[in-house]
Formats: structure tokens, sequence, C-alpha cells
């Protein structure tokens, strides 16, 4: 897995445009957390709507978005329960694409 | 153009200009063009369309983008062809094939380019975008060529030659990834909202593009006489094909071209190397997960297919079903087809036809059905896939002598 160095104490999450009118048009935001949905939540705590946008009623993250740690998509980790280190990069990115 | 209403979130409803926008700002769901489906009736006939151009774009009324200034390289109106002796091979009764190797760039992703790149330019893009596994790659390069736009089109790095070739040929931008298909889906996506002015022909302008496809349903009901077929097999990559046909078949109904409302099953084919859709059929699941592809049918390597659950939707709901073959079974479709019918398709054309066969081996398609197999890339583009069985049948001197002794002939009695 690629470290990036440039936020070392926390997981940079990277936002796609959809997102961005809660992020006041950030791109890039660093949050702290120790799994992919306590970052998810981090980042609805600092920018709060988020988590209502990326999770369905019962709590999980809907199907039409696409969550990747360090470029590798989720579900092929540990689904939202995957480690997330400091350093590391989360994607949040519209599943519809492509084909 | 003027009957387009606006997009719709399919998944919470939410309604959207028609802008460059592909999801629901809210929920991420797929957008859908809606639109006036009265007033498209109103203006619509069988003989108007009939009169219209050799193309995608005598459906005018039915497409999300104006006729007028088309970006158009003349895709669509292909041939569809009566497959009796491919049909007795397989134990079927009427058999019909849609041949889209006759594109521009040799595959259906002709159709669906010439609508995004004739929106984008509608909406003022000036460069044209895309994630590929090689069709979409040629389309997109010469219809931006064509257009005068600038591309960037984006490839994993291990697609076959001829699609590379064929694809710089335009002279745009060919960044090949160091990953698979999956891997250059989502750094497009991602580059989609660093690149806003860049009209991402499957990802921002996703919405018409998909429009495109169902112009294979309008075709193949048109030559058919304007009726449905029963029996529809299509390749299934992201879905979004197998979706848009059914939806044009439904479309023709809505706007009154039918006589009758179509009934059409939509099966569809995968590779057993990449086949996330036709597991999640056979396991019941309406979700479907994502896989590593490894399969000679590159122009099918979406390991995490975005219409997947909207295709197993219109499967499930029509009585189709969805198969799976090897890559062994995709090389011997291609060669059943070409040797029967004489049409030479890529991979995806081999998935389709060794999906066909076992779908009538199983009874799922039958004798009594009237069908249609999509054969969407032409196999000139996938020469590496059949080459070690294709060669000469000997090489010999220039004399008779040499002739007899290598070639077993028959001279038909006159």
């Amino acid at each position: 897995m690629s470290i990036d160095h440039n936020h070392p104490q926390g997981v940079m999450v990277r936002i796609p445009t959809q997102l961005r009118t809660l992020t006041g048009g950030a791109g890039e935001v660093v949050v702290e957390g120790p799994t992919v949905v306590e970052v998810l939540k981090a980042l609805d705590a600092s920018h709060p709507g988020i988590a209502e946008r990326i999770f369905d009623d019962s709590g999980k993250i809907r199907r039409s978005v696409n969550v990747f740690v360090s470029d590798e998509d989720i579900r092929f980790l540990e689904g939202a329960d995957t480690p997330v280190s400091p350093g590391q990069t989360v994607s949040i990115i519209p599943a519809v694409a492509g084909g | 153009m003027p009957y387009v209403e606006g997009l719709r979130c399919r998944e919470c409803g939410r309604s959207y200009p028609a802008e460059a926008l592909h999801v629901c700002e809210f929920c991420f769901g797929p957008l859908e063009v809606a639109y006036d489906y009265e007033a498209i009736a109103a203006a619509v006939s069988r003989d108007r369309i009939a009169a219209g151009p050799p193309s995608i774009w005598r459906y005018a009324p039915l497409l999300p983008a104006a006729a007028e200034g088309a970006v158009d390289l003349g895709a669509g109106w292909t041939p569809l062809l009566r497959a009796d002796r491919l049909a007795a091979e397989l134990g079927l009764g009427e058999l019909w094939l849609k041949n889209d190797t006759m594109n521009p760039t040799g595959s259906f992703k002709d159709r669906v380019t010439s609508v995004a790149l004739t929106k984008a330019r509608e909406l003022g893009f000036k460069v044209a975008a895309c994630a590929s596994t090689g069709n979409l790659a040629n389309a997109v390069a010469a219809h931006a060529a064509r257009a005068g736009m600038r591309s960037y089109v984006f490839i994993p790095h291990d697609l076959e030659l001829a699609k590379v070739v064929t694809t710089a040929i335009y002279g745009g931008n060919v960044i090949a990834i160091e990953g698979n298909y999956d891997d250059v889906n989502r750094l497009c996506a991602e580059l989609t909202s660093e690149h806003p002015t860049w009209a991402f022909v499957n990802v921002n302008v996703r919405t018409y593009y998909a429009e495109g496809s169902k112009t294979l349903a309008f075709e193949v009901a048109e030559q058919l006489g304007w009726r449905a077929p029963d029996h529809v097999v299509v390749p299934i990559a992201s879905g979004s094909q197998l979706t848009k046909i059914h939806k044009g078949f439904q479309e023709l109904a809505t706007v009154g071209l039918l006589d009758e409302p179509p009934a059409t099953r939509m099966s569809g084919a995968q590779a057993a190397g990449c086949s996330p859709v036709a597991t999640a059929f056979a396991e019941g699941h309406d979700f479907v997960r994502p896989v590593r592809p490894a399969t000679i049918a590159k122009s099918l390597a979406i390991g995490n297919p975005a219409d997947g659950p909207y295709a197993l939707d219109v499967v499930r709901s029509t009585g189709g079903a969805i198969g799976s073959v090897t890559d062994a079974e995709i090389v011997e479709g291609i060669r059943l087809l070409a040797r029967t019918e004489g049409v030479f398709a890529e991979t995806a054309g081999g998935v389709t036809i060794a999906t066909l066969a076992k779908l009538a081996a199983t009874g799922v398609v039958r004798r009594d059905e009237r069908v249609v197999a999509y054969i969407t890339g032409n196999g000139l583009k996938t020469l590496d896939a059949v080459a070690p069985q294709c060669g000469p049948t000997a090489t010999i001197k220039p004399n008779i002598e040499a002739f007899n002794a290598a070639v077993e002939t028959e001279d038909p009695a006159s």
C-alpha cells in the first residue's frame, strides 16, 4: 500500500464533486479514525450532512457509493471495517461510471 | 432534444436540469433522461423514421441530443442478418444476428459516443474523454477527431495491440494505466472532479451516452417489421447496454410505434473469467459482488459493473437468464459464428454466441422463439484470441503437383 507523507497525522479523504457543497468546495479533507466507517463518521462530524448522503437508512454504505483505501476497493478488503492508518488516503467515488 | 424534460434519479426520484450530471447529488443514484413521451408520440411515425438517415439519428426524437450538427460518422443502421445455418447448429428456429461489427470503428460504442459527444458539444464541452476497455477508446478518439475536439482516452496497459493502434491513429491522447479497467474507471471518476470542463463520455455525460444503446432495440424492431423479438441475448460488461435495449423496446411501445406491447425476454452473456453479474443471477442476489477479471474477453472485463443490479432486475423481470462461458468456449463461439454465418466477431461476440449455445442447449432460449443475438464488435480488433487456431490450410510451392499433394479437394457435381 502506498503512504502519502503529506498528512502523516490523519487520513486524507478525497471528496467527489457531489459532496463538495458540504466541504466548502474542498476536494480533500483530513480527518482521524481507525477504520473506514469511523473516518466517514469523523468526516460527517466536521462537515455535517455527509453521512446521510453516503449511508442508507440502515447505516450501510449505499450501493451507489464506492469507497477506496489507498486505491483499493474496500469490498476487496474488510468493507466498512477496513482499517485505515494515518497517512493513507480514502476516496469516495460515485459507483455509477464506466462501461 | 425538444422532448427532453430533464434528468431524474433512478433511486430517489429527485429531478435535475439536463446538464452534465450523471449521478444524483443526494444519493449518488444514476440519473435517467426524462422525456415528454406524449409529444414524441405526436411527432414520430414509422414513415418519418423510414425517411430519416440510415444511422442512429433516424430516431432523434427518442435521443437526448439534436440531430442537427450531430457528431456523426454514420453509427448505426447496421444489418440484421437471418442466421439459419447457426440456428440449425444450435437447435434453434428463427435466429437473427444484429451485426454491429459494421459500425464506423467496428463496435456498438460508435452509437453511444455519437450521442454523448453531440450532447457534450451542445453543453459547450471542447474536450472528450473516457475510460475504456478498447472499443470505446476507438469510438471516442475517432468521433473527437471528427468533431475537432481534443481527446483523452484512458485504457488498461495490457489491451490488445489492435485496439491501441486503432485509437492512437486519430491523434488524441491515449493514456495506458498500470491496472485493470476498474482501476482506469476509478481514476477517471476522480479526474472528472478535477477536470469539470472535460466530457468523460461514460462518467459525467454517461446519462446521455447510455441512451445511445436504445438504438440497438429501435433498429431491430424496425428491421423485424416493427415487432419486438421474443428473446434477445446481449453481452454484459457494465450492464448498461442490456438495460437500454430493454428500455428501447418499451419506449417504442410507449410512443405507439409497435402494434403489440413488447414481451422480449432479455438474457445476458458474460465470460467466466469476469462474471460478477452471472454469479449474482445464479445465486439469487440483487447486488453484485465485484471480481478481478481474468479473461480474453477484455471488452467485457469490468469486475465492478455500474449497472449490474439494474441488468439483474431486467433479466429477472423479463424471464431471461445470464450465462457465462470459458475462454475456450469464447474462441469456439467466434469460430462457429464465422464458419456458419460469415461474421467475424471480437471476443465479446464469442461470449454472446457461446452463451446462446448454452442457453439453447438448456432450453432457456427456445426453438419457438424469434431470437436476436447482438454481435457488438469486430473480430479484427482481437486477432490474438483466434490467431493460434487460424492459419493457412497449407503452404506450398506454386505448382499443381504440390497443391494436389497438400490439399484434399472436393468438386461438387454440377
